[in-house]
């Protein structure tokens, strides 16, 4: 049950983002389940309520707003554009019972492809505007230069790749690196496979959809990644560097401009960062003092691909961070079926506000 | 009256009652074979509730029951966070099985989760959705991959013949309970080296739910005490 305080710090929040220029919107509760499916994988059917509908099929429980707005968006054309909204969001919790499975959500999406670093600073300043007042922290981080890090790699795209889609499984991508790295051993049946003339030959009856033409690529693939160089060191190094990272903002440029001399790819993504930090600064943030942090947002939904934040109560470590918020491009060009929008957006929880304003 | 659940029929009956007649405790069926009133011999204050097997986690998790003889797969199954509300007294070791993710044999280059993984990604990008495994343990098996680090899988329900499923070309591949694996390899499956979900088997297990008097209290105690539990 929605406490009325909580109504109406989600009315407050949403005159705040009204009065910043976003349009209100509102959205089905009932989401149909394979878009969700599709984008977050079986993770989301943990976390989501799913019912089944005669005519609809398998139906979700809206376990947040960014999807359905970004896709009532990509149906207009605006540019730029900016939304509000506000309404609950459903969340199964089977580990810790104590976790509310229905809380309000009030969010602020800003669609503008023409200056980015000025939307992420947008975005920001006008929750943390919001958030004025509260005993919150805001810490920060970029996964657009983890990614950029990772392309960056010497080595095949295959293990780019592979790499790029752990990005969101810290101890996986973990795994996958010091593999890659010559760090660990090929399991035994894998060196018998590759030593194989004829590895299909012993191959049991060819059933399913996965076909013996895709097997036989995956083995070609295999052979190859086998014969590829490990990546080196040096380059684990620069990688290890930046996932480490936690200082001020301007201290984590000036460490990113040393390791770009390295490791060059990371160029563009650090000028983003140096525009975004100026954008900010303009805007009023302390950037001086606003935390930067190598790894943030790794551990979240997989779409932010950008600027990731976060407001947390450091005297309440027991409680989910107040919002949260990042860039999406991605997820635009996925739901807009080849067209992308440059977006960034954020949610704060109404009740968590009321929560850490009462005096207990 | 303390209530113990026993599983109602088959293999997993016969077995649970030797279990506890070798400790003193006669358990039995009141009339019939068809009947499911359960009679107990050998200590006062227990009633022997006769029911289904997979009925019996949530009605020790309700507090319905205080004592419950199930597998265990289907406890860690079907009750999340089940260590905060049932405490497992024993294995009982019988009605083993292994939950197990099964491949087709045919997939010579897949071995371990991390090549599940590595398949299921080529998979979505050949075939446009992501590879589908056939299981009626959605929570056991779903826990299990995110551990394991898989991803771009998706489950498929699957309440029976689910090592057919792949053959019929409705999932990629299972996650399903074998003890021999023979009926597995009748279907051209193997399982992954790394595969093993989880080792199941009868199990005794108490309700941290169930109310208990005083009378209830001492009854238990000599129940567990003649059990060795």
């Amino acid at each position: 049950m929605t406490s009325p305080a909580a109504k109406a710090e989600a009315a407050r929040l949403s005159a705040h983002f009204t009065a910043a220029g976003a349009i209100p919107v509102e959205t089905p509760i009932l989401q149909p389940a394979d878009t969700l499916l599709d984008l977050y994988g079986e993770d989301i059917r943990a976390r989501a309520y799913v019912t089944t509908d005669p005519l609809r099929g398998e139906m979700m429980l809206r376990p947040d707003f960014t999807v359905p707005v970004v896709q009532m968006h990509m149906q207009t054309r605006a540019d730029p554009a900016r939304y509000t909204y506000a309404g609950p969001v459903f969340r199964k919790q089977d580990v810790d019972e104590t976790r509310p499975t229905e809380y309000l959500q009030v969010g602020f999406e800003v669609f503008d492809g023409q200056t980015p670093a000025r939307a992420d600073a947008e975005v920001f300043a006008s929750v943390a505007q919001a958030l004025h007042g509260l005993p919150v922290k805001a810490v920060t981080g970029d996964i657009g230069i983890l990614m950029a890090a990772v392309q960056g790699l010497d080595t095949t795209q295959a293990r780019k790749s592979a790499l790029l889609r752990h990005l969101w499984r810290p101890r996986r991508f973990r795994a996958l690196l010091d593999r890659f790295g010559g760090r660990t051993d090929q399991p035994l049946t894998r060196i018998a496979l590759l030593a194989d003339a004829d590895p299909l030959g012993g191959a049991g009856p060819e059933i399913g959809l996965r076909s013996m033409a895709e097997v036989s690529r995956r083995i070609a693939t295999l052979r190859e990644d086998a014969a590829a160089a490990p990546i080196s060191g040096d380059q684990i190094a620069l990688l290890d560097a930046i996932l480490s990272l936690r200082e001020t903002c301007p201290h984590v440029l000036s460490n990113l401009r040393d390791i770009a001399v390295d490791m060059p790819a990371i160029k563009p993504a650090v000028t983003r960062l140096a525009a975004r930090l100026e954008a900010m600064d303009a805007l009023g943030i302390a950037v001086e003092t606003l935390a930067f942090e190598g790894s943030y947002g790794r551990s979240s939904l997989e779409y932010y691909d950008g600027f990731v934040f976060g407001f947390t109560a450091p005297d309440h470590p027991g409680l989910p961070p107040v919002a949260t918020g990042g860039r999406y491009d991605a997820l635009t060009a996925v739901l807009g079926q080849g067209r992308a929008v440059p977006a960034v957006g954020a949610v704060i929880r109404p009740e968590l506000v009321v929560a850490l304003r009462s005096p207990s | 009256m303390i209530k113990l659940g026993v599983p109602s029929k088959g293999r997993l009956m016969d077995k649970t009652f030797e279990w506890f007649q070798a400790r003193g405790v006669r358990l039995g069926k009141a009339g019939s074979e068809r009947d499911y009133a359960g009679l107990v011999d050998g200590i006062a204050g227990v009633d022997l509730v006769l029911l289904s097997a997979g009925e019996i986690p949530l009605e020790l998790a309700a507090g319905r029951l205080h004592l419950g003889v199930t597998g265990s797969d289907l406890v860690l199954e079907k009750i999340a966070n089940w260590g905060s509300r049932i405490d497992l007294l024993a294995g009982l070791g019988f009605g083993g099985a292994n939950l197990v993710i099964a491949v087709p044999q045919l997939w010579v280059d897949v071995d371990t989760l991390d090549d599940l993984d590595a398949a299921a990604a080529a998979f979505r990008s050949a075939h446009g959705f992501r590879l589908r495994i056939a299981t009626k343990y959605h929570r056991l098996v779903r826990e299990f991959l995110r551990t394991g680090g898989v991803a771009d899988y998706q489950l498929i329900d699957s309440q029976g013949a689910t090592e057919g499923t792949v053959r019929s070309e409705t999932a990629e591949a299972i996650a399903d309970i074998t003890s021999t694996g023979e009926t597995l390899r009748a279907n051209g499956l193997k399982v992954l080296a790394d595969g093993l979900i989880h080792a199941s088997q009868a199990t005794l297990f108490e309700s941290r739910a169930a109310d208990l008097d005083d009378a209830d209290q001492a009854t238990l105690a000599t129940l567990k005490d003649m059990l060795g539990v």
